[in-house]
């Protein structure tokens, strides 16, 4: 370059200056916008507990229960289901439970307060797909070591009667069991001593 | 009267010039490669479907409600009750079916003539933002018939990033708004189908436009037709996109409508495929239908997501799979080596790399809309994580997938290439 080029320093650091007020401005005028797309009040406040009649549930029966928009699987465990547990610990992801999710009460082998009442999130660990009842009748489809369980449609991952993971499904975790209580039979989901106290 | 339309063309040509001009640049003296083929017709085809779609879509939304509790009943309100209702929603979901197999053949082609090389790796990139916004705009507007398949669909996928490591359930509740896919997912899904992603998509296509006109298009022989130009300037292979390519393309356009009639008014459901049998049902956020896969356009990732098994606990690696195979397009202008770009002049092993790749690409996306149990199962050996033979294949077809792009720097600059004459051929 020939001529020396003047820069004028004072103006220089306006127009710096504005930019970055000006961008500053910007962000926060973008904050209004993402906000906006976080849950509203209302459905902040629809995750109330809800209360279950299971006397009418009869032994190997199920029902499903929505829950926060979720469905919620109150399973009357027979003896043969609770046995079918022990069966296939060795074919799990996570057989104790230990990265799963579920309160200190349902973190046993069989994952419940009370081992003939399973309460469970419907929803498969993976993406969100609510698996499907298939009993041990459903070797055929499922394999011939089938002892019962879910599977899910969306993905094939098969979980047993306790909602635990086996191996080789996308679903990394067992289900989870949502904090309940259970009392003459009456249960109630979302609402146990420990979410009391908080 | 000729001369008294003469006399207003003036007046408006002496006020705003730059019409003519625009023409000029962009139709009547725009040189085009005299040598385009078939595959030359999807990139004006595209455009096509977008006006398609735009004009359909606005007409729906004149009916549509986008309430959950109204969704469902109000497409089907479409259907039986509003006069030309039902032949306005066949026109939109075919055109959305219509609009992925006109963009992959279009892809397609690039990667045949090798039209992403330089000097028109913008194209490509505005090209691939193009896609990605369109897979965008399917996946939102995919929710607004509010049926099961609409859902559940959301449902796997808006999860897709709550899978992202920390931020990934946030990301999920910020995308729905709620808790579930709900009232409040539906109704932004719909703002964003209607004014945000066609506003994006139409900038990127004058984006695309733009830029394939500043360097001019390439051709079946990969020749630079403005190497070689005339006394009067023009390119010696070139012809005027207008009237020449004008007239191409609108016989094209003909036979491309035609075939859109016959699906839209015999075959709108396509057995299943442009809509599925389960979105005639309501969604129930309680029960997952007994089979759910994406529509046939999303599939070959669908599947690649389904391969890939969980690492540490964490179902990120299928996503991150699946993420990284539609990002990989953005690097294919500077994976290629090759000193070529035509298919013509490449050697066998490009050409074998480029059939297996759709090879692979075909039977991710035959997977996809398949049970992970289509093929059987293997016997019980110990060593297999899953027994599903169908697993297994599209394990083997995602990693070819991968290698078709990995390895393409070495594949591409050791291939024998043929030389490439100086002018196009006809």
């Amino acid at each position: 370059m020939n001529e020396e080029i003047k820069v004028d320093k004072t103006r220089r650091t306006l127009v710096v200056a504005t930019s970055v007020v000006g961008g500053a401005a910007s962000i926060g005028a973008a904050v209004p916008f993402v906000v906006s797309m976080w849950p509203s009040e209302r459905a902040r406040a629809a995750g109330a507990p809800v209360e279950v009649d299971i006397s009418k549930i009869g032994p190997g029966e199920m029902a499903v229960i929505e829950w926060r928009g979720k469905p919620v699987w109150v399973i009357h465990r027979t003896k043969e289901m609770i046995d079918s547990l022990k069966d296939v610990t060795g074919r799990l992801t996570d057989p104790e439970s230990r990265a799963s999710k579920q309160p200190s009460y349902a973190k046993n082998e069989t994952r419940a307060q009370n081992p003939e009442w399973m309460v469970m999130e419907g929803v498969c660990t993976h993406l969100g797909c609510s698996p499907q009842l298939k009993s041990a009748e459903a070797k055929a489809e499922m394999g011939g070591d089938w002892a019962g369980g879910f599977y899910c449609p969306c993905h094939g991952s098969k979980f047993d009667y306790a909602g635990r993971v086996f191996r080789g499904a996308p679903a990394p975790l067992n289900l989870e069991v949502p904090p309940y209580t259970l009392a003459e039979g009456k249960l109630t989901i979302g609402e146990d001593k420990e979410t009391k106290g908080s | 009267m000729a001369s008294r339309l003469q006399a207003l063309w003036g007046w408006f040509d002496a006020r705003m010039p730059s019409v003519a001009e625009q023409w000029k640049i962009h139709a009547s003296e725009y040189y085009a490669p005299k040598n385009f083929n078939f595959w030359y017709f999807f990139g004006s085809l595209a455009l096509l479907v977008l006006v398609i779609q735009i004009v359909s879509g606005i007409f729906l939304t004149m009916n549509y409600k986008p309430d959950a509790a109204l969704a469902f009943g109000s497409v089907e309100y479409i259907m039986r009750d509003v006069p030309g209702g039902w032949i306005i929603r066949y026109i939109h979901s075919t055109g959305a079916s219509a609009f992925f197999i006109v963009v992959y053949l279009h892809m397609f082609r690039a990667m045949l003539y090798g039209s992403y090389k330089e000097p028109r790796e913008l194209i490509w990139i505005f090209g691939v933002l193009i896609y990605l916004t369109l897979m965008g705009e399917a996946f939102f507007g995919y929710l607004l018939p509010w049926g099961q398949m609409s859902y559940w669909g959301a449902q796997v996928i808006v999860n897709l990033f709550g899978t992202v490591p920390f931020i990934g359930p946030d990301l999920a509740l910020w995308i729905r708004g709620d808790y579930v896919v709900s009232d409040a997912t539906l109704n932004r899904f719909f703002a964003l189908h209607v004014i945000a992603l066609p506003l994006v998509l139409l900038g990127l296509v004058v984006a695309h436009i733009l830029a394939l006109h500043d360097v001019g298009s390439n051709n079946p022989d990969g020749v630079e037709i403005k190497k070689l130009k005339g006394p009067d300037g023009k390119p010696l292979d070139g012809i005027p996109f207008h009237p020449y390519y004008t007239v191409k393309d609108l016989a094209g356009a003909v036979v491309f409508l035609i075939i859109f009639c016959i699906v839209m008014f015999f075959v709108p459901e396509m057995g299943g495929y442009f809509l599925e049998h389960n979105n005639f049902i309501p969604a129930d956020p309680l029960k997952t239908p007994e089979h759910i896969a994406p529509v046939w356009y999303f599939t070959p990732y669908y599947s690649v997501l389904r391969a890939v098994p969980p690492l540490f606990n964490s179902q990120f690696p299928g996503v991150l799979a699946m993420g990284v195979a539609v990002m990989i397009l953005f690097f294919l202008p500077w994976l290629d080596r090759s000193p070529v770009k035509s298919i013509r002049y490449r050697g066998a092993r490009y050409k074998s790399w480029l059939a297996a790749f759709v090879v692979v690409f075909v039977l991710l996306g035959y997977l996809g809309v398949k049970p992970t149990t289509v093929w059987g199962q293997f016997p019980d050996w110990p060593f297999l994580d899953t027994r599903d033979v169908a697993t297994w294949v599209a394990r083997i077809c995602t990693i070819v997938y991968f290698l078709f792009f990995i390895l393409m720097p070495w594949y591409t600059a050791r291939d024998k290439v043929l030389p490439v004459p100086e002018r196009v051929t006809v």
